[in-house]
């Protein structure tokens, strides 16, 4: 894709973040806010590729984003767990129910 | 002659000290378990082992040369400092081996009569516990060759003295008694260690053979302005009036009847009591050198023995009249002492000590037969129901009382005929032994006559319960009985036809004495007349007692009456020293108590109140200043802190959002400023 410039990567980056901090702020479900943080780390992904092709060094871009995929299923490994530890304790997925860290 | 080197001597004293060591630790369980006999045992058999090597300790002395008789046991050296040298060293010489076989022999016979008389009690392992290591100190005083080692036994026998006395505790009397005769002999043993330190001080030794060695060194010598023999002597005196309660000293023993008979037979009578008169047989070469301080002996030795005969005239209790006799006796001792002869009070020594244990058990006989009553007037008529005790008793007064043949007669003429003879001797001492001798006779036979004859006074409870004691009580009685009326033979005087073999046993020991007695000159025919007198005034003492006590010829109630009652009261009350000394040192010693609380009370206590006082007044400012000031500061910085955390906490909602708002808020508001 040549023809494609830097600046169409950074907008559709900048709406995938846009889109993913509205989720993460808007939701009351944990889920809902974790799929909020993917969508994130993926707007960060995309910059880091995009901004890969158009340096003169592709690779470390690349790796970076290979990094963010493998810390992204780990937090996905990670944040399933905490969720699934709250809804045992409170029967409930909504963060709220757990503000105070305690029944 | 150097003494010979022995190791058996050490053995006489530590049997009984391991008697009393096994029977005083392990002696409850003992008897608990084993019964009282095996405690019995344990105390006996030692005393017998110590019998045993006595008796070597004698028969080794007589095969050596008479003037090499001297065995001498080095057990380790005690003290080493400066020029104090010494050693806890045993010595046997005739003189200590003398006292060895009465200590043991007799103390053996006393051992097996407690062993019946004190069945009933049930501090039997304790009785026995300290009867044996009364026999050790007792030992030590005797075995010891220096006065430092004497000094410890002469202080165990006090302290034995003391627990024996208060043996029965409960009784607030017994205790006083026990107390008194150990606050009694203090005073006495401050002049025995004081006299120990002037023979440091100036011969520089306490070793009875070294100061005799440089006795001559003292010849001359002054101390704060008085011969040093003379003040030494004196104050050893002082020590031996109090263990052997001679005037003004003599007030405990009388009291010590507290204890039980058998403690007063062995301790109160044969042998604690005598230490005095031992121990200034062993210093006899100091004495020699002091004829002033012999005067003050014989003085003291024979008022004593007049006075506490007159006293025994009308006391009633049964021991108070044996203890008020050990006390004259102790006084007629003193006298030979104090004439310079040495042999003939050892002799009186002895034969006194088998008299009057014999008369302490016998009276214990009674006592036990009539359980436990001591008075006189309650007694009668006991001499077909006690035979035994009867027969001895007699026996030994008769020998108290000096009739002619008993051991009493040889040893108490032998002193009387020295107390005229000698050159320190007057027809005025010699008068008084005389005249306490039909004192003696007189009182002794009151006794048997209130005791044995006459109508029987027993209590009715009591008396249809009156039975002769056990075999292990009369045993010891006959032998001391026997020993009453044979051991005198052991010292006939030459004017009898005798050949005083006691006389001529001590004779190495006191060899360096005056040269002692029998004059060449010495008429025969002289100590026959006076021997005759002093029979004859003992015979009408007991022929008084006979007329007021047996045939009431005279009563007694008319003799008490005599001149108003006065003398008779006097005699009751012992002359008032008791009350005399009460009001003089005893309220003394209060008085100083007293003062003595008082500076206590208002100045040591003012001045240790006045400074708490002043230190809690300090307190309470600092208490303010700590309260107010420091409290403040961190009760400040606490609330502050509180305040400042009870703002902070609402900004920790718990709420994700929240955070999350803030977190995008605060980048936007970063991503701006740089922007900008």
């Amino acid at each position: 894709m040549p023809g494609v410039p830097l600046q169409h990567f950074l907008v559709v980056g900048l709406l995938l973040f846009a889109l993913g901090l509205y989720t993460v702020l808007t939701r009351r479900n944990a889920i809902g806010i974790l799929m909020g943080i993917e969508l994130l780390l993926n707007a960060a992904n995309i910059n880091y590729v995009a901004f890969a092709r158009y340096s003169g060094t592709p690779t470390d871009g690349q790796i970076f984003a290979i990094f963010v995929i493998m810390l992204a299923a780990a937090e996905a490994a990670v944040g399933l767990a905490i969720v699934l530890g709250i809804y045992q304790n409170f029967a409930s997925i909504d963060v709220d129910a757990a503000h105070a860290l305690r029944h | 002659m150097e003494p010979t080197a022995v190791s058996t001597l050490r053995w006489i004293p530590l049997l009984p000290l391991l008697g009393a060591v096994v029977n005083g630790i392990f002696g409850a369980a003992i008897q608990r378990r084993a019964g009282k006999g095996a405690i019995a045992v344990l105390a006996v058999a030692p005393i017998g082992g110590a019998f045993a090597f006595a008796l070597l300790a004698f028969v080794q002395l007589l095969g050596l040369p008479p003037e090499g008789r001297m065995l001498l046991d080095v057990v380790w050296r005690w003290i080493a400092v400066g020029s104090l040298q010494v050693n806890v060293a045993f010595m046997a010489d005739p003189l200590s081996c003398t006292l060895l076989l009465v200590i043991t022999g007799i103390g053996g016979l006393i051992h097996l009569y407690s062993m019946a008389y004190m069945r009933e009690d049930d501090a039997y392992w304790r009785y026995f516990a300290y009867l044996n290591l009364f026999t050790f100190a007792m030992l030590v005083l005797v075995l010891a060759d220096n006065l430092l080692l004497m000094f410890v036994g002469w202080e165990g026998v006090g302290f034995c003295s003391w627990a024996l006395i208060g043996f029965w505790w409960r009784e607030p009397v017994n205790t006083t008694a026990g107390n008194k005769a150990f606050i009694v002999n203090r005073i006495g043993d401050c002049g025995f260690v004081l006299g120990i330190f002037a023979m440091f001080w100036t011969v520089d030794t306490v070793v009875f053979r070294d100061i005799q060695a440089h006795v001559g060194l003292l010849d001359g010598r002054m101390l704060w302005g008085m011969p040093v023999v003379g003040l030494a002597t004196l104050l050893f005196f002082v020590g031996a009036t109090g263990k052997s309660a001679q005037i003004p000293l003599h007030v405990w023993l009388p009291d010590a009847m507290q204890g039980p008979t058998p403690v007063s037979a062995l301790i109160h009578a044969a042998t604690m009591v005598t230490a005095g008169v031992y121990m200034i047989a062993r210093l006899h070469f100091l004495y020699a050198l002091a004829p002033g301080t012999l005067a003050v002996v014989a003085g003291v030795g024979a008022a004593t023995a007049i006075l506490a005969a007159t006293i025994g005239l009308v006391q009633d209790d049964i021991k108070r009249v044996l203890a008020y006799s050990t006390v004259s006796q102790l006084g007629v001792m003193f006298v030979a002492m104090g004439v310079g002869a040495w042999s003939a009070g050892v002799f009186h020594l002895v034969t006194h000590a088998f008299f009057k244990a014999c008369l302490f058990l016998g009276a214990g006989s009674v006592i036990h037969a009539l359980h436990h009553e001591q008075d006189m007037r309650k007694m009668g008529g006991l001499r077909t129901q006690l035979p035994v005790t009867f027969w001895t008793f007699l026996i030994a007064t008769l020998a108290l009382a000096g009739a002619p043949l008993t051991a009493g007669f040889f040893s108490k003429d032998e002193i009387l005929w020295q107390a005229w003879s000698s050159p320190l001797g007057s027809p005025l001492l010699w008068t008084v032994g005389v005249v306490t001798a039909g004192l003696t006779a007189c009182y002794m036979f009151r006794q048997i006559f209130l005791v044995f004859f006459g109508e029987n006074r027993v209590d009715p409870h009591v008396a249809a319960h009156v039975h002769e004691s056990p075999a292990a009580m009369t045993v010891p009685l006959v032998i001391l009985a026997a020993g009453s009326l044979l051991v005198g033979f052991l010292g006939v005087p030459e004017a009898f036809g005798g050949a005083n073999r006691f006389a001529a046993w001590l004779a190495p020991v006191f060899a360096t004495g005056h040269a002692e007695g029998h004059h060449a000159a010495h008429a025969a025919s002289l100590e026959w007349m006076l021997t005759a007198v002093s029979v004859a005034v003992a015979t009408t003492g007991a022929f008084v007692a006979f007329l007021v006590y047996q045939r009431r010829t005279v009563s007694a109630d008319a003799m008490a009456a005599l001149g108003g009652g006065a003398p008779y009261r006097l005699l009751l009350h012992k002359y008032f020293l008791d009350e005399l000394y009460w009001a003089t040192v005893g309220r003394g010693v209060l008085l100083l108590a007293r003062i003595g609380a008082w500076i206590d009370r208002r100045v040591i206590d003012g001045i240790v109140d006045g400074s708490a006082t002043l230190t809690r007044g300090i307190a309470r400012l600092e208490g303010r200043f700590d309260a107010v000031v420091v409290d403040g500061l961190v009760n400040a910085l606490a609330n502050a802190t509180g305040a400042l955390g009870a703002r902070l906490r609402r900004v920790q909602t718990g709420n994700i959002n929240t955070y999350l708002y803030v977190v995008v808020g605060t980048v936007t508001l970063v991503l701006i400023a740089r922007l900008f």
